[in-house]
Formats: C-alpha cells, structure tokens, sequence
C-alpha cells in the first residue's frame, strides 16, 4: 500500500467542501424516506379526521413537549462543539458532544415510557381490544409508532455517529483545521431534531 | 484479495461488472424459462404458482440486480471520472461499501429460493394487500430490494459531488462528454426519488411483520396509496434504467461518425427535462386504479410532454450520423440498435400513456413487449454496445470483430423476434402474467418462444467472444480514434489514478477537427 500512498497524496486532495456536499445530499434523502410518511399521514388524516383526534387525545402532551425541549437544547450542544473545535478547544468540544449525547438517552427513555404506556392501553396492533378501535384511529397509531420509530431509529444511529467523531476529536484525527466529520454528524443531528420538529406538532399539538 | 478491498473505480467497476452479468444470465434464464411454457396452450412444465414466482424473480432480479445499477454502476464508476478528468470518484470508500451493499441485496433476493415457501408471487411491483398476505418470503425480496436501493443512493450520491468538484481544469459544465451528463441527471433521480420506495418497502415490511396496517384494508389502509408511493419512486427508476444508456449512445456515435454531436446542448437539457418531467408522470401506470378524471388527463398529458425530450435525442443522433464517415463497428451497430428499438419502444409507450388506448392494452402483453423493447432493446443493447466500445480499455485487448458482429446481428434478430409478437399479442387481447392462454395466441406465442432461443444463441456468441477477447490481440490505447479523455489522456488500461497528471481541457467533447495530430500529440506526452 505505501508507494501507492504518495501517488495517493499527490492526485488527491482533501476536499472538505465536497464532503458537505455529500452529506447535504444524503440529508435530501432522509427527508424523502421520512416524506413518504408524511404522505400516508396527510391522506389518511383527511379522510378520517375524527379518528386521528382521538388517536391525538391519547398521547401525553408534556412528555413531547419535554422531549421538544431536550432534541432542541441538543442541537445548541451540538453547534456550540463545532465552534469550540474551530477555536481549538477540543476538550471542550468533546464534553459538549456528550452533552448532546446525554440529550439523546434522555430522548430514548422518555419515548420508552410513552411506548410502554401505549402498550399497557392495548394501543399497539393486534394487542387488546386496538382492532375494535375506529379506523381512523388505528391508522393514528399504526402512523405513530411507525413515524416515531423510524425516528428514534435515526436518534439511535446520529448518537452513534456523534460517539465516533468524539472518539476521533479524542484521538485527533478530527481536529481544528479538520472538523468537517464533526461538522457532518453535527447536521446529521440537525437532521434528527428538525424532523422531530414535524413529528411533534403533528402527532400532539393538531387536535 | 486485493480486490475485495480496493478503493479504485475502476476494479469496483469491474467486480460490479461480474456481479451484475451474473445475476444478468440468471434472470435470462428464467425468461428462457417462461418462454418455454408458453410454448403451447396449457400447463407446459411449470405449476401456475411457480409460474407466478419465476415472472417475479425475473422482474426483481432484472429491474433492481441488472437495469437500475447496470450502465451507472459498471460504466460510470469505469469511465465517469477518466471522461471528466479525475484521478477517481469523490468517496471511494462509500463506492465499495455500494458494492457490497449490492452484493448483498443480490444474494438476499436469490436466498428467497432456499426456504419456506420459495421466491415471492406478487410481482415485482410487490403490489399491497397481497404483498401482505401472500405466504411467499416477500418480507426478503422486499428486504433486498431496500438495500439495493440504498447501494443505489449511494452511487447516485457519489457521482454527484464528483462531477460538481473533480471535473479537470478547463473542463467546464458545458465542455462535459454526454454520458456524464446523463449520469448526472440519472444521479439526481436515483438520490432524491430512491428514498420514497424506501419507505414504501419498508411499511410493507411492517405490515408484514409487526402487523401495523398502512395498505391493507383489512388493518384500516388504503391500497391505491400503495400504488402512488410505489410509482412515486418506480416511474422516475424508469428513467434511471434508460438515461445512462442515452449516454453511452450519444458517447458512441460521434466517435464511429468523427463529427461532433449534433445539438450537445440540446441534448443536455433533454437529460435534464426528462429527469424532471420524469417525477410527475407515475400516475400513468394507474388509469385503472381509480383514480379521478382530471388526474388521469392531467398525468396522461405530462406522459406524452416527456416524450419531447426523447424524441429529440432521436433526431439529435440521426442528425449526427449525417454527412459523417460512418465506420460501421460493433459499438456502433449496438448504438443504431438501441435507436431503432428504443424508438418502437417509446412509441408504444405513447400508445399506453393514452388514456383510451390504455384501457384497452393495459396488463396486456402489449405492455410487456413496450417495456422490455426500452429497457432490453434499449438499455440492454446499450450495455452490451458499452462494453464493446469500453473493452479494450478496460483490458487492453480486443475481441474478435467478426464475431461481434455475427452475435450482435443473431440476437437482434432474436431480440425482435421475441418481443414484436408480443406487442400483436398484446393488440389481440393476451393477458400478462399467466402460464397459459387460449388457442388463438399459439401461433405468435411460438414465433416468440422460438425467438427466445434464437437470442440465447446470439447472446451466447456474444458472451463467448467477449471471454475470448481477453487472450485476443494487444490493443492500442485509442482504436476508435475518440477524442474524449478517457481515450486520449490514460493508457489501456489505466493506471491507478488514471492520469499521469491531470489533463487540463481546451477543446470540447467531441471536436473531431484535426482529430489524428490531436490524438497523436497527446499520446506523445
């Protein structure tokens, strides 16, 4: 590998600007898989309006609203580690990463309890009496634990992702004249939190 | 081994090449196959259930394994970054982590023969509620064709930024070769419309398996939703099949022509057009659905503007072939078969996107014989002219001339006499889909058959002179005497990073003046 390495240097260079690009566009990508449900979820909500307020009235308003408020807060986090790495500070910026990181366990046991208590209701499919419900109420969930799902899937995954650039601040290959990784798993994580913005919204708040 | 973990996009090309034929012949085989039954009125060989499982495995295997990444993933990761200059791709991890991401999606949708009850029976449009309830291993061929997807974002992805940021210098937007061009469109479509079939795969998987109902009635969904996201993604794949090969077409021709493109610009944008239009016309793959009127004009209008940009492609190349020195060659006579192919093809599909037409063909073989004549007579054709115009490039030798061109002329005729019955058929009334017909279709459906085999000999040939290639005769670095940089700036084959120093661009793409003592003076340096 190491005669190659010295061609490699010399045709290649490093191209942060580029490396944004690609996680823009896959950040695009994200947005469409989450935009197929938001689809589901306007034409089921317009033919059956009734059944999504009742799907609504079941879920605890300021569980949401707290978890609001932490992927919010995490995304400060996130943002300020970006400006302490360019400043140099990279003890800093690690500690705010696992701030953030906190943030995310904080998340993920909140959306542990509300699951629970859905399940303990019967509120999951085919457990309990959730066939009876009326249709447009079983669709509200079937869309809640999908759309929550999916996302807290994504939760789990940017965590990780934020885990392994803190390990690569600690180790210093990410570092003040090469953040863009962290730079990435920075707007990854914006990601997380501007598609929870939607959730939240649509899933608690529209009665 | 060094290959399995080789960061060059020009050995991924290639193990992306081995893989896809692979999976290619497979898929061949089983229409061979359904060929076969349909020999004669009533059940041949096959059970009509596994009927229905081989025209499935057949779809999965051809649409996600061979035509979506076929041209991009093998051509593209071969020639893109050598057309624009670039010692390699912009993520060269990311396009070997799409390769195996491939890999394994292939060898997921193979292992639904081995168990339970064998391949999904839906169709490869995995249409809901009997997707859901079906007792095939759908969940697996759904499964596989999720990851295939992302494999192909992934590809998508990386050619874009590439082309956005390792074009050589002086190489402008508008001095770009067409094949990138059209990659550049198809990259587009494969990042932004691949996810929404993502997400439709995947609430299939959910109904299936935690049983949350978002299609089948029965849980409280809506099928017809299923159908919209589905062809949300699947028409604009379409376009993802057949763009790259426009490339390889527009690529090919000036080169057997020595005259530059006519209409390059032209041509870009129609790429582009397509790619766009190409988003809002999935609704034409449901006149039958229920779906309201005004949808339906409003979709079958836009069906036949996407046309345009098609059409001009067309003529943009017989233009081309006017008042040229035609060198008549085997990439050359697979280019002139995609445009005559293509353009049955495409008119046929003006038959379907029709609204009244449509009623009567629909799920028809008519149908069947539209779309393979795109996407075989098209993009099939294209990827067999790629390879023959790309070979000695990427071996350094070359294959027998003679009989290239005795296997292209056998599977042409195959190839036509496979599928123009089934357009006659198709007019007549045959259904698609079923192992068995009434006796008045015998006497196409065995003009058909028999044209099976004799494509299976043509392609044989093909496939047999093209292994045979790699003992042929040394080849020079340039034989067509193209002018793209591929050709003029890199040996045959390449060197790691293609370049020995990156080439900085004067002349356009196809500027075939004084070409010889251009070629000549480069191949000094």
């Amino acid at each position: 590998m190491s005669p190659d390495k010295d061609l490699h240097d010399q045709m290649i260079h490093f191209d942060p600007y580029g490396k944004k690009l690609g996680m823009w566009l896959f950040l695009f990508t994200e947005f469409l898989l989450f935009g197929g449900l938001f689809v589901v979820y306007a034409v089921y909500r317009s033919m059956n309006p009734e059944g999504f307020h009742l799907g609504s009235a079941e879920l605890d308003l300021t569980v949401g609203a707290i978890n609001t408020v932490f992927l919010l807060t995490s995304s400060l986090t996130v943002a300020l580690s970006i400006t302490a790495l360019q400043k140099g500070n990279s003890k800093l910026a690690i500690n705010l990463i696992m701030i953030t990181i906190l943030f995310a366990f904080a998340f993920m046991f909140n959306k542990y309890y509300e699951w629970t208590m859905k399940f303990e209701h019967g509120l999951f499919p085919g457990m309990g009496h959730f066939n009876e419900l009326p249709v447009g109420e079983k669709q509200f969930f079937n869309l809640y634990f999908m759309m929550t799902g999916l996302h807290a899937l994504h939760v789990i995954i940017g965590a990780i992702l934020l885990l392994v650039v803190a390990w690569g601040i600690k180790k210093g290959t990410i570092n003040q004249k090469r953040y863009i990784y962290l730079e990435n798993g920075g707007l990854y994580w914006h990601l997380v939190d501007v598609i929870w913005i939607y959730l939240f919204p649509l899933f608690y708040l529209i009665i | 081994m060094s290959w399995l973990v080789t960061e060059d996009h020009k050995r991924i090309a290639l193990m992306y090449f081995y893989a896809i034929s692979g999976f290619f012949i497979v898929a061949f085989c089983l229409g061979l196959l359904m060929r076969l039954e349909l020999i004669a009125p009533g059940r041949q060989l096959l059970d009509p259930q596994i009927y229905n499982q081989v025209f499935t495995l057949h779809g999965v295997i051809m649409i996600f394994l061979f035509i979506i990444p076929g041209i991009p993933a093998v051509f593209g990761n071969f020639s893109l970054p050598m057309l624009i200059g670039a010692p390699d791709v912009a993520f060269p991890k990311l396009n070997l982590l799409s390769w195996y991401l491939y890999v394994l999606g292939g060898l997921l949708a193979l292992s639904t023969l081995l168990f339970g009850e064998g391949p999904a029976d839906t169709g490869w449009t995995f249409y809901a509620p009997y997707s859901v309830k079906t007792g095939t291993n759908v969940s697996i061929a759904v499964l596989a064709a999720f990851i295939l997807g992302f494999s192909s974002i992934l590809t998508g992805l990386n050619f874009l930024v590439t082309m956005h940021r390792m074009r050589a210098p002086g190489m402008t937007w508008f001095k770009m070769p067409l094949f990138p061009w059209a990659l550049y469109a198809t990259s587009w479509i494969q990042v932004l419309a691949t996810p929404v079939v993502g997400i439709t795969l995947m609430m299939i998987i959910a109904e299936r398996t935690l049983g949350i109902g978002l299609f089948d009635p029965a849980l409280g969904g809506d099928p017809v939703l299923y159908q919209h996201l589905f062809w949300i993604y699947s028409h604009p794949a379409v376009y993802i099949m057949v763009l790259p090969a426009m490339g390889i077409v527009s690529e090919i021709i000036p080169v057997f022509v020595k005259k530059s493109i006519f209409g390059y610009k032209v041509i870009v944008y129609s790429s582009l057009a397509i790619a766009f239009i190409g988003y809002f016309v999935w609704g034409h793959h449901m006149y039958t659905s229920g779906m309201s009127g005004e949808a339906r004009i409003i979709f079958s209008i836009l069906t036949f503007l996407v046309s345009i940009p098609s059409a001009i492609k067309v003529f943009n190349w017989v233009s081309t072939l006017y008042k040229g020195s035609i060198d008549v060659k085997p990439p050359f006579l697979y280019a002139l078969a995609f445009i005559f192919q293509f353009t049955i093809g495409g008119l046929t599909g003006l038959v379907v996107g029709a609204l009244a037409a449509d009623i009567h063909v629909h799920d028809t073989y008519f149908v069947v014989g539209h779309f393979h004549y795109v996407m075989f007579g098209g993009t099939g054709f294209a990827f067999l002219g790629a390879i023959h115009f790309w070979y000695s490039k990427i071996w350094g030798r070359n294959y027998n001339i003679k009989w290239a061109n005795i296997g292209f002329a056998i599977l042409f005729i195959g190839f036509n006499l496979v599928y123009f019955p089934m357009l006659v058929l198709g007019m007549m009334g045959m259904p698609r889909r079923y192992y068995d017909y009434l006796p008045e279709f015998t006497l196409s459906n065995q003009v058909s058959t028999v044209g099976s085999w004799i494509m299976a000999i043509g392609l044989f040939i093909v496939i047999v002179n093209l292994i045979a290639g790699r003992k042929g005769p040394k080849a020079s670095s340039n034989p067509w005497g193209s002018v793209t940089l591929d050709w003029t700036h890199t040996e045959s084959p390449p060197s790691l990073y293609n370049f020995k120093e990156i080439p900085t661009v004067t002349r356009g793409p196809y500027d075939y003046r004084d070409y010889e003592d251009y070629i000549k003076e480069n191949h000094k340096n």
